[in-house]
């Protein structure tokens, strides 16, 4: 079963990171790395990507065939979305285990979101 | 291999594919070399065929082709060294056949996880390319590549051998197999209903393999099940979905667009399967396919032959749909009444606690005994928590229908 999993940052969360070493940050992404690369051999890891600052985040609407675009800071978003893993797993527990082994879960917060399906009826 | 345009070529490759593999295994060896040299052959063979015809002697012209490249893959001494090695391993008296079931279990071997599995085996032994069953599997073709060698590696290093385990071991080798096919053909099966996405059809390629292993191993029981397990779920698909791609519910498809001739199949495979002993879980679903597939009309359904045939599959091959499915089977004997008590005795256990299909049951029974509000509420709360967009819609409907003035 397909799970993505949502990276969400407050200003807490950035700030820690902006406080760190160089070498405190490196060994972060260390951890980033052995887990992916844990995922991968376990076959579960389909995607993960690390998002750009929400600085950069653009909006986009489309009302009467027309495109608008908004760009960010977006102020009155204090969570922003920080990064994403599509995994594809056995069950909901073991998608909760692969986020809590994502380190931003001890600072910020990953909401597990099951993946619907084109599927009909099984047998 | 790529599809291409001249009717045949497709199957003819298919067909082949596994024979060439076995063919290079027995002369040099390495598993992994050896199916990487039949991959680019049948690619080679799909390119040039269809333009120049088919050659006079296919399984012979795909042999060379490999052998060349597995040669142009091994320029080096330990490779040299490896093959023969190997070869003084896999020499020995064979048959074609035996080699083709040989290919199967290795693909299937307990070292390999079951998606590994289920790759490699479409790969080796179906002739998909990794393209292809990264797009059967929506997933992207790098991650379905890391899988197949991955996949190569765990046959290496688990020291596992290409020819036929000891008798004591065959059993559990062969239910893996079936269980490689099962899975490939219920990917196949209710994703049939998807976006009109370039899917390889899995239904299909779950049912040429069964079949293959089915005509190596005639005699087994639950292959010639799990055969007509395939073939009777299989029949029905051209009255299973509507044009817009919704679903259709057995008891509401119009049956005179079923497969006769699967279905024929279907019942004389299980029919003969059932005579013997011991009964496994293939067996028992076909059977209990072949009953729906025999009425002509919905109300015609043997619901009683089904429901003893469930509380046989239960003890047999307990699990959550099996035992909401033989309290659909009771409520069609016994009245909805007796199906919803059943169903209350069992819907607090974990497995079925939260489950959409609890929930969708209930809806279906509570239509049946006339609560339509309380029905409708039920088919809400399923199309809720279903993980399933054809699904949801089919829920959402029914609630819609029983929500309507009437």
């Amino acid at each position: 079963m397909k799970y993505l999993l949502l990276i969400y940052h407050n200003p807490g969360t950035r700030q820690i990171w902006a406080s760190m070493t160089d070498e405190q940050q490196g060994e972060g992404l260390a951890v980033y790395a052995a887990l992916n690369a844990d995922l991968a051999a376990s076959e579960e890891l389909i995607v993960a990507e690390a998002l750009a600052d929400a600085e950069l985040t653009k909006q986009v609407t489309v009302r009467d065939d027309t495109t608008m675009t908004s760009d960010g800071p977006f102020a009155e978003a204090k969570e922003q979305l920080a990064g994403m893993y599509l995994v594809d797993c056995a069950s909901e527990e073991r998608a909760i285990e692969i986020a809590a082994m994502i380190p931003d879960a001890t600072f910020g917060r990953i909401d597990v979101h099951p993946v619907m399906t084109y599927s009909g009826l099984e047998m | 291999v790529t599809s291409s345009s001249q009717p045949g070529i497709d199957e003819t490759l298919r067909e082949l594919a596994p024979q060439a593999l076995a063919a290079l295994i027995r002369r040099y060896g390495d598993f992994d070399a050896c199916e990487d040299a039949v991959q680019e052959a049948l690619v080679a063979a799909a390119a040039q065929w269809p333009a120049e015809g088919m050659p006079g002697n296919p399984r012979g012209w795909l042999i060379a082709v490999a052998t060349r490249r597995w040669i142009e893959l091994h320029r080096n001494e330990t490779a040299r060294k490896r093959r023969e090695e190997t070869a003084a391993h896999s020499s020995g008296p064979a048959t074609p056949e035996d080699d083709e079931l040989a290919l199967f279990l290795l693909c299937c071997h307990p070292a390999l996880s079951p998606v590994s599995q289920v790759a490699l085996t479409l790969r080796a032994v179906g002739g998909l390319s990794t393209a292809e069953i990264a797009r059967a599997f929506l997933v992207p073709e790098s991650t379905m590549g890391q899988r197949i060698s991955r996949a190569k590696q765990a046959i290496r290093s688990s020291g596992a051998e290409f020819r036929m385990p000891p008798p004591p071991e065959l059993g559990d080798r062969v239910a893996a197999v079936e269980h490689v096919l099962y899975l490939v053909f219920n990917e196949g099966y209710t994703a049939t209903s998807g976006p009109a996405l370039v899917r390889t059809d899995l239904t299909r390629e779950a049912i040429h393999l069964t079949r293959q292993l089915h005509a190596l191993m005639p005699d087994d029981t639950e292959v010639a099940g799990l055969l007509a397990l395939m073939l009777l779920t299989d029949a029905p698909r051209a009255a299973r979905t509507r044009a817009d791609g919704s679903l259709v519910p057995l008891a509401e498809q119009d049956r005179r667009l079923w497969d006769g001739e699967a279905i024929a199949e279907g019942v004389r495979l299980v029919t003969g399967a059932l005579r013997r002993v011991p009964l496994g879980p293939y067996q028992l679903q076909a059977a209990i396919a072949a009953v729906h597939d025999e009425a002509r009309r919905a109300e015609d359904t043997d619901w009683r032959q089904i429901l003893g045939l469930y509380q046989l599959l239960e003890k047999v091959a307990p699990g959550p749909i099996v035992t909401l499915n033989r309290i659909v089977a009771a409520a069609m004997v016994h009245g909805p009444r007796a199906g919803l008590e059943q169903l209350a005795s069992v819907a607090t256990e974990p497995a079925l606690a939260g489950h959409h299909r609890t929930y969708a049951v209930r809806a279906h029974l509570l239509e049946m005994a006339g609560d339509r509000d309380e029905a409708a509420a039920e088919y809400r709360s399923a199309a809720r928590r279903t993980r399933s967009i054809p699904e949801q819609r089919y829920l959402e409907s029914r609630a819609d229908q029983l929500e309507a003035p009437s």
